[in-house]
């Protein structure tokens, strides 16, 4: 009897399939629930890839809800990487179908925002500009540059107070969050990404820098979107957070 | 068959190394005790910065390294992952790690990655398949790799080879060194009722590059027989340091790891596990 490796993988990613024929315990048994230690290896392992990447969503469901929501997220949507830390990406539009999540609507978000962070946590190095080469330039040179942002840096907008709840969630003390539309920028000053919540604008300041355009147009894209834009509280967060790596003309 | 001048000529210390978890960074830097060299999980280092890699580029100043893939899925039934194997050409390019090492195990099929080392039926298709499959990866990754020997909990009515003249072979046709795991080795005749002293005389040690070592838990099957489990998540037993002594004894000094990836402890405790590695070391070149 021939095992292959396609009802090898049914039978693991599914509890309910019949084990594989032609497995024995090496001493002519059947091997019976000798097969369900690599089930459970699959399942646990993968489970456990989850809760690191995802542990505010785990928070928020509670961690026997999560056990749940990921044995059909991974038979739904099985790793196509050998590499866990791209794991997950799947979980927000998972989330928003799943029957018992898909009433929670910030929950996508979030998973967003968590995804958001872990990426940035493994995107490439590179160094700051000297924030006095950005002091010294006149506003009329400043207004025609283009800046180039660190590849660490992510945005996540949402409808929902993701900052708030995600900083309740892991934050000893943070205040509770009220109901509010929030933008977050996600940089990484140094090794730890970190989130924070952007002023009114800033996120479309940001897609525009990011898409090449100017200071002074993506200053036009930004207030468009909000009458309130703050060209300095922005720039301010920009460069204390070291997310510009190089300016030109 | 690998190009033997494609080798490289530096090796692991004859000497304890440990499973580098992030968590022991600075007391490692601190405080090694006997650890010699460090290994990693290749998959952990892919990203492309951050602190995973900024720390690599650190440690890899002082310790030697073990470059350990889990996820080739070298015993697949389909291609290997090209993308993947391109990474691992990249990771072992960089950091011109002493040592690169895989698994007699799939994990991947029909693009679905199962992270988890899933059993081989021992045949001579197996074989054919494993060994084109090691030569590719020397190929691409252009340099020397050790194999694996994976714990088993169950055994294929087809296989018709025994695992160690499987190794041997695939050693003969593709010029690839071994990676003998004691651990796995007990566990696996625990297992299936086979005798660990007997798969040590019968493995080909002058082929071993490096010597694992790990913690199992205890299960058992549906029949009240002892199920061991190779989870890597506490000390290793006594039975596995004594054959560890035996298998030593007849090898010499190998470079010996201590794995530990679950509820991994504090750093004294892996160090412990390193200075009792050591001792065995020395008891065979004294």
């Amino acid at each position: 009897m021939r095992v292959n490796q396609t009802s090898f993988r049914h039978a693991l990613l599914d509890p309910e399939a019949a084990r594989p024929d032609g497995l024995s315990d090496g001493m002519g048994r059947p091997a019976g629930r000798r097969f369900d230690v690599y089930r459970n290896n699959v399942s646990v392992s993968l489970t456990e890839a989850l809760e690191v990447g995802f542990p505010v969503i785990r928070k928020l469901v509670g961690h026997d809800n999560f056990k749940v929501l990921a044995a059909a997220y991974l038979r739904r949507h099985p790793p196509h990487s050998p590499l866990m830390m791209h794991f997950g990406a799947e979980l927000p539009s998972f989330l928003a179908d799943f029957e018992p999540t898909r009433q929670t609507g910030y929950l996508p978000d979030i998973a967003r925002l968590e995804l958001a962070i872990r990426e940035s946590y493994h995107a490439a190095d590179a160094d700051p500009i000297n924030p006095a080469e950005l002091e010294a330039l006149p506003p009329e040179a400043l207004i025609g540059s283009r800046v180039q942002l660190a590849p660490a840096l992510r945005q996540v907008r949402s409808p929902w107070p993701i900052f708030s709840i995600w900083r309740f969630n892991v934050e000893e003390g943070a205040k509770s969050p009220e109901m509010a539309a929030e933008d977050v920028l996600i940089a990484r000053p140094d090794m730890d990404p970190v989130p924070g919540l952007l002023p009114s604008g800033g996120a479309e300041f940001i897609n525009a820098l990011l898409t090449g355009a100017t200071f002074g147009d993506a200053m036009d894209k930004a207030s468009e979107a909000s009458w309130d834009f703050d060209l300095p509280v922005v720039l301010t967060l920009l460069v204390e957070m070291k997310t510009i790596v190089e300016i030109g003309g | 068959m690998l190009d033997a001048t494609t080798h490289r000529s530096s090796r692991l210390p004859d000497a304890p190394g440990v499973g580098y978890k992030p968590q022991h960074f600075t007391e490692i830097v601190d405080d090694a005790g006997p650890v010699a060299w460090l290994e990693i999980h290749a998959e952990n280092y892919m990203g492309d910065g951050g602190r995973p890699i900024a720390q690599l580029r650190h440690l890899a100043e002082r310790f030697a390294f073990s470059v350990h893939g889990v996820g080739l899925s070298i015993g697949g039934e389909g291609p290997l992952d090209s993308e993947h194997l391109a990474r691992l050409k990249h990771l072992v390019g960089w950091l011109d790690p002493a040592s690169f090492s895989e698994h007699l195990a799939w994990s991947t099929h029909d693009s679905a990655f199962l992270n988890d080392l899933l059993p081989l039926p021992y045949t001579e298709a197996t074989l054919a398949r494993v060994a084109e499959h090691v030569d590719e990866v020397q190929n691409v990754v252009g340099r020397r790799m050790l194999l694996e020997n994976p714990s088993s909990y169950l055994a294929f009515e087809e296989s018709t080879l025994t695992e160690t003249d499987f190794l041997r072979e695939v050693a003969r046709r593709t010029g690839c060194g071994l990676l003998l795991d004691v651990n796995n080795v007990f566990v696996s005749a625990t297992n299936l009722g086979t005798d660990p002293i007997s798969y040590i005389d019968a493995f080909p040690v002058e082929l071993v590059g490096e010597i694992h070592l790990g913690g199992h838990d205890d299960d058992e099957d549906d029949h009240g027989a002892p199920l061991l489990i190779d989870n890597h998540g506490r000390e290793v037993a006594d039975p596995v340091w004594s054959l560890f002594d035996y298998t030593i004894r007849k090898s010499g000094p190998k470079p010996s790891l201590i794995e530990w990836d679950n509820d991994v402890p504090e750093w004294p405790v892996l160090k412990a596990e390193a200075c009792r590695a050591a001792k065995v070391l020395e008891a065979a070149t004294a």
